[in-house]
């Protein structure tokens, strides 16, 4: 198989060197692009950078979005009644880019998107933009060879995703593919904000990790949303934690009241990676 | 031979397995379960035994007289799904898939529905299985197909409304997908055409062939001569029907194959759902296959006045037949079909539904540009009960816009 120091992204791998030793775990902010307008997409970033996050998310709107729970559909929904196409959703990474040199920014999108307009024409594209990796929730590795070839060869990491059921053996068939960092849903279900998690989350996390060891870092995600959530996670082996429809609700309910908006999110997001920096330790 | 599709999970290009990891290890045992009970002696037994004393298969075949005296053409035989209990094709593929839940042990079945027809016919299958059924549907298509669903309440199934996107087909199944998401561990998703990752489109197509196989028998049997129809036409919604007419002929080059889709109001309108003749290469629902898109890859709104027909994609396996001009995919319009409704309705006293009268207004068509001796077979695939408040709004309408014509005129 392909080597995995080759692969992998480097904006993503030094963050993640970096972070190590400095004993944090990464924060990965994701947030809708265009919801609820560009401008204020890339207000929303800033005030996310500020408050620490490590690696930003954009999610590229699609009006089929099964793996998406009701906060980010509705958000989808309307970033693309307001006109948000996927090039628009692209100059916002470009800005990313310009603005924070070495901030990497992954995509989370569904395959049509790229699928439309060609995999290597959307990626290179992408990659033109400042783009470090693509997350696609509905890309099986069955059907990903062409996809991780061709964004290997533009140096760009393939984040695919593991679940609670996923059993050792396919587990590693993901990681063979995987680049940047393995994506661990924390629960059978979609995205969208919970207030508690069951055991069994922290059990994925916990098996997981113990596949992977120090192959690359292991993100958590789905329903992630208070500092509380984090660290037992962080304890199970959690070297990242992606937090995204939580920051969508705030957008969604500060939408008439922008300057409340930012701050609030750039106080949750401080709160989030303060939680990311304790019981953070090298296994 | 194209009956040897798919190989490796693809007809052809087509098909696939695009889906969230979650439901990996569901789409695994599902396969598993079926390669193993598709030949086994007690599960097709115990199927057979439910479509002909409960459903009531075979259906006939039957020589549509009036109709073929009307057309003036070539002979015009209608396979009649329609008389299936629930009303439609679909129990052939929930009573098959309700027995594989089982077997897998998955007491609770999730399904999507459109014109509910899928709906109602999962409801059936849980009620007689002993299994918990669980619908989705748009709120769009809860009002237009409303006695289904209240069929499927008195039935015992749980209905969930669908508020997103378009409110229709397309939108129940996301909302099915999310809810098999997370479910999974539990829940079986008996899904309503030939449609879905792999092995689903498989699963449906083997299910539903029972329709071609019948028919192939019982042509033998009326023509004495052991000869195939010289044309078969079905109406293509997800295509379960259609793929199940046609797929026991595909290797058979003596017979025409017609899929017929819904052009709406006119494919030039863009509200239609013609999937094959106006959309391109996407991937949607786990599936790669042809898709009504934007040049974004948002996937498009559709129109049909039937229900079970308005849904931007299609099978994958009518994807290659298409590319390879083994089946000829035409359209006909929501004015056509309607007035095809009405024509079977007082001609052989049979009310189709609204979705495979877009196949009997071909097959007239068709019909009219063939020798007398010659036989075509058309799949009912549903009677039209559901159908007779849309179709009584559709003629007030019409009724109303031909009146402001005629006073304009006389302007
Ligand atoms: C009577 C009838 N025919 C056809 C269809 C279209 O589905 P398919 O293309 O899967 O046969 C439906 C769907 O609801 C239906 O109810």
């Amino acid at each position: 198989m392909m080597k995995r120091t080759s692969l992998g992204n480097n904006r993503l791998n030094r963050k993640f060197q970096e972070l190590s030793e400095k004993n944090e775990a990464a924060l990965i902010c994701y947030v809708v692009a265009g919801y609820p307008n560009i401008p204020t997409t890339n207000e929303i970033l800033s005030s996310i950078v500020k408050g620490g996050a490590d690696v930003i998310e954009i999610g590229i709107p699609f009006s089929d979005p099964i793996a998406d729970g009701p906060t980010i559909q509705e958000a989808s929904y309307r970033a693309l009644l307001a006109g948000v196409t996927p090039e628009k959703s692209l100059e916002i990474s470009k800005n990313i880019r310009k603005k924070y040199p070495s901030l990497p920014v992954v995509i989370m999108t569904y395959s049509n998107i790229l699928q439309r307009v060609g995999f290597e024409y959307f990626m290179k594209k992408s990659k033109e933009c400042g783009v470090d990796g693509f997350i696609l929730p509905d890309m099986a590795i069955e059907e990903s060879d062409k996809y991780v070839m061709e964004a290997s060869e533009l140096d760009l990491a393939t984040i695919f995703l593991a679940s609670p059921n996923t059993t050792p053996r396919r587990l590693e068939a993901i990681l063979a593919r995987t680049s940047g960092f393995v994506y661990v849903v924390s629960v059978y279900g979609i995205t969208g904000q919970r207030r508690s998690f069951e055991d069994y989350s922290l059990t994925a996390i916990r098996n997981v990790k113990q596949v992977v060891g120090s192959r690359m870092p292991v993100a958590v995600g789905f329903g992630i949303s208070s500092p509380s959530h984090i660290k037992p996670m962080i304890r199970a082996g959690a070297d990242a934690i992606i937090v995204g429809s939580a920051i969508v609700n705030i957008i969604r309910n500060l939408s008439g009241n922008k300057k409340k908006m930012l701050q609030q999110i750039e106080v949750f997001v401080r709160d989030l990676k303060k939680a990311c920096r304790q019981n953070y330790l090298l296994p | 031979m194209l009956s040897n599709y798919p190989v490796n999970a693809r007809f052809g290009d087509y098909g696939g397995r695009y889906v969230p990891e979650t439901l990996v290890p569901a789409i695994e045992e599902l396969e598993r379960a079926y390669d193993r009970y598709k030949n086994d002696t007690d599960f097709r037994k115990e199927l057979r035994y439910y479509l002909e004393q409960y459903a009531g298969r075979p259906t006939p075949l039957y020589f549509a007289k009036n109709l073929t005296e009307y057309v003036g053409g070539a002979r015009i035989y209608l396979k009649r799904e329609d008389l299936l209990h629930g009303g439609a094709h679909k129990i052939n593929n929930t009573l098959g898939q309700g027995l594989l839940a089982k077997r897998i042990g998955k007491k609770r079945v999730i399904a999507e529905t459109g014109a509910g027809q899928h709906g109602v016919a999962t409801a059936i299958a849980a009620a007689v299985l002993r299994l918990n059924a669980e619908i989705y549907m748009g709120s769009k298509d809860m009002k237009r197909q409303r006695p289904n669903l209240i069929r499927m309440q008195l039935l015992g199934a749980a209905i969930h409304p669908v508020q997103s996107g378009s409110r229709t087909l397309k939108d129940a199944i996301n909302e099915a997908l999310r809810d098999w998401i997370t479910n999974v561990q539990n829940t079986y998703y008996l899904i309503g055409s030939a449609v879905g990752p792999h092995p689903y489109p498989v699963i449906v197509r083997d299910f539903q062939s029972v329709i071609g196989q019948e028919i192939k028998m019982q042509m033998e049997q009326l023509s004495n001569r052991r000869e195939h129809p010289d044309a078969v036409v079905a109406c293509v919604g997800g295509g379960s029907n259609a793929i199940g007419t046609f797929y026991p002929f595909v290797d058979d080059s003596d017979v025409s194959l017609y899929g017929v889709e819904a052009a709406g109001k006119g494919i030039k309108s863009g509200k239609h759902s013609a999937t094959l003749a106006a959309g391109s290469h996407g991937i949607i629902h786990g599936m790669f296959t042809y898709l009504l898109q934007d040049q974004f890859g948002q996937v498009s709104d559709t129109h049909s006045i039937s229900a079970g027909l308005d849904y931007p994609g299609v099978g994958p396996e009518h994807a290659l037949l298409k590319d390879i001009k083994r089946v000829n995919y035409v359209n006909c319009i929501d004015d056509d079909a309607a007035e095809a409704f009405l024509l079977l309705s007082r001609l052989e006293g049979i009310i189709p539904a609204l979705e495979p009268s877009h196949a009997i207004s071909y097959a007239m068509e068709l019909a009219k540009n063939m020798n007398r001796n010659e036989n075509i077979v058309v799949t009912l695939s549903g009677r039209g009960d559901k159908d007779v408040d849309v179709v009584q709004r559709y003629l007030k309408m019409k009724e109303k816009k031909n009146e402001k014509n005629r006073k304009n005129e006389k302007k």
